[in-house]
């Protein structure tokens, strides 16, 4: 049983102790895994005594609200943020601040709770940052030298579990088509086949998942810069998404001149054009469009991806680029992805100090635009 | 589809590891009771005796097998307990009852690997019934 330290940094005694008394006997425990989390909470009625006991203890998780007496708790996640201080920050706001509660999710905050909140509410809440922090040290510790064996072996068993289960689940419905158990008749066995499929695309989101969890939170990627062409990339990524899009009955149009180079790392632009363009087809509708363009405008390179899919409402947009984030919804059902796509994209275009922005609206469509330096400074 | 009238308790977490795994069960004879979990699986054993199990290592937690086959042994003595697990030795765990030891603290009677054949399962289930 492991114990997060959660910092509580309301002025509302009565908010805090309620946290504290949902906290005490909650625990967060994940299938497979020997570790349990249980909560230790500590209570600040203002964002100053909050920095104060940041700076003299060890917290994993800050619970912010905004409105406090003093400075508020937009700065407080600013200093945490600046100081690269280790906390897992989530805001507690009320329904008339969600505009601020997004930002706080673009500047670091990793969810917020709507105030009031139900106990469940906050619990879900509570499990879902403890599985992101658990699975971000999990790869820390992979990804550093020494002492990391225990996590790495516990993270090889659960991989082990979860990857041989689809594949001994295919296997078994395989060897009973193969040896007509449930009789001739084909279509009996439909069923069969849509578990394995289902299985099987389960297995390939995992994958997708770990590695680009392991290449990119490790950070120790080498880049290879040199002059890449951006439009012969959109090309081959056209060319791999065609079958998808052509089972989806989406078009795609790709408006550029004949080449247009900057330098950059080949994987880094393939990353990039394979993820957005892959949502383009995925959230598309049928007989939709994907446009792109590319172009270039002084010293920076324009990449417009432009859908006519079902598009996301303002909230969706907010928690975009966060990790593992998919949005889910009845138009979403059924189209499986890593969660991981967009905020690998976002890691990209950061670190060639490009920027990406996103516009959508539901039902009509969403447009992602990204701006790159052409000659991006040394990475 | 011959009768014999054993009940075997099968439980996994996984819904297409029970599906094919009563089917075969079925298909030898045996009458099978599924649960998806430990706790399901103890609720069951309230009720009914098998005349052996048939448990899924990794559930609800990584050694859920262990428990739930270390509770019914307490409750049922003399039921057999075979448990199933698709790890093996490339994750460096290796459950195999070789030593004393590793029975007496391993409440169960076989370690099975999963995707065993059907023959294999047939004959050891025959074994530890008696039949």
């Amino acid at each position: 049983m492991a114990t997060l330290n959660v910092l509580v940094v309301d002025d509302e005694a009565g908010i805090r102790s309620g946290i504290e008394r949902i906290l005490r006997n909650f625990i967060v425990d994940y299938p497979f895994l020997e570790e349990e989390f249980s909560f230790q909470v500590t209570e600040a009625g203002s964002g100053e005594y909050a920095i104060d006991l940041i700076n003299n203890n060890t917290f994993d998780i800050a619970l912010l609200d905004n409105k406090l007496p003093g400075i508020d708790g937009i700065e407080v996640l600013e200093y945490i943020n600046t100081h690269s201080i280790d906390i897992a920050v989530m805001m507690i706001t009320s329904y008339a601040s969600l505009d601020l509660a997004v930002k706080a999710t673009q500047n670091g905050a990793y969810n917020f709770v709507p105030k009031p909140f139900t106990p469940q509410e906050l619990k879900a809440a509570m499990d879902s940052i403890t599985k992101h922090l658990y699975l971000k040290r999990m790869t820390r510790q992979m990804g550093g030298n020494g002492g990391g064996q225990k996590a790495r072996n516990q993270f090889i068993s659960v991989l082990s579990h979860e990857l041989k289960s689809p594949i001994n689940a295919v296997e078994g419905y395989l060897k009973m088509i193969r040896e007509r158990q449930i009789g001739d008749n084909l279509y009996d066995y439909d069923k069969m086949i849509d578990r394995s499929l289902e299985r099987l695309n389960g297995m390939r989101s995992m994958i997708m998942d770990l590695l680009d969890l392991t290449k990119l939170e490790s950070g120790r990627k080498t880049r290879v810069m040199k002059k890449v062409d951006l439009v012969e990339h959109a090309h081959k990524a056209i060319f791999s998404i065609e079958p998808l899009a052509h089972q989806r009955k989406v078009n795609i149009m790709l408006s550029a001149p004949e080449t247009l180079y900057m330098q950059a790392d080949s994987s880094d632009i393939e990353s990039i054009f394979n993820n957005l363009l892959s949502n383009a087809v995925k959230y598309n509708k049928e007989n939709g469009q994907v446009t792109i363009g590319i172009k270039a405008e002084g010293n920076t390179m324009e990449i417009v991806i432009e859908d006519t899919g079902i598009g996301m409402s303002e909230e969706d947009l907010s928690k975009l680029f966060n990790e593992f984030v998919r949005i889910k919804s009845e138009k979403t059902k059924g189209i499986s992805g890593s969660g991981l796509g967009l905020s690998i994209i976002k890691k990209i275009v950061d670190e060639y100090n490009g920027n990406i922005t996103v516009e959508s609206k539901p039902d009509v469509g969403t447009t992602f635009r990204l701006r790159l330096p052409l000659n991006p400074r040394n990475l | 589809m011959n009768n014999i009238n054993k009940t075997v308790l099968l439980v996994d977490d996984d819904t297409d590891y029970l599906f094919q795994m009563k089917f075969m069960l079925e298909k030898l004879g045996f009458t099978v009771v599924t649960a998806s979990g430990q706790k399901e699986a103890e609720e069951l054993l309230e009720k009914q005796k098998p005349d052996l199990a048939l448990l899924d290592l990794m559930m609800e937690n990584e050694d859920s097998g262990f428990i739930l086959s270390y509770k019914l042994k307490r409750k049922y003595p003399d039921v057999p307990v075979i448990i199933a697990t698709a790890v093996t030795a490339e994750t460096g765990k290796r459950f195999e009852l070789s030593s004393e030891m590793e029975k007496k603290w391993i409440k169960a009677d076989l370690y099975l690997d999963k995707g065993i054949r059907e023959d294999q399962l047939h004959r050891e289930l025959n074994r530890l019934l008696k039949l």
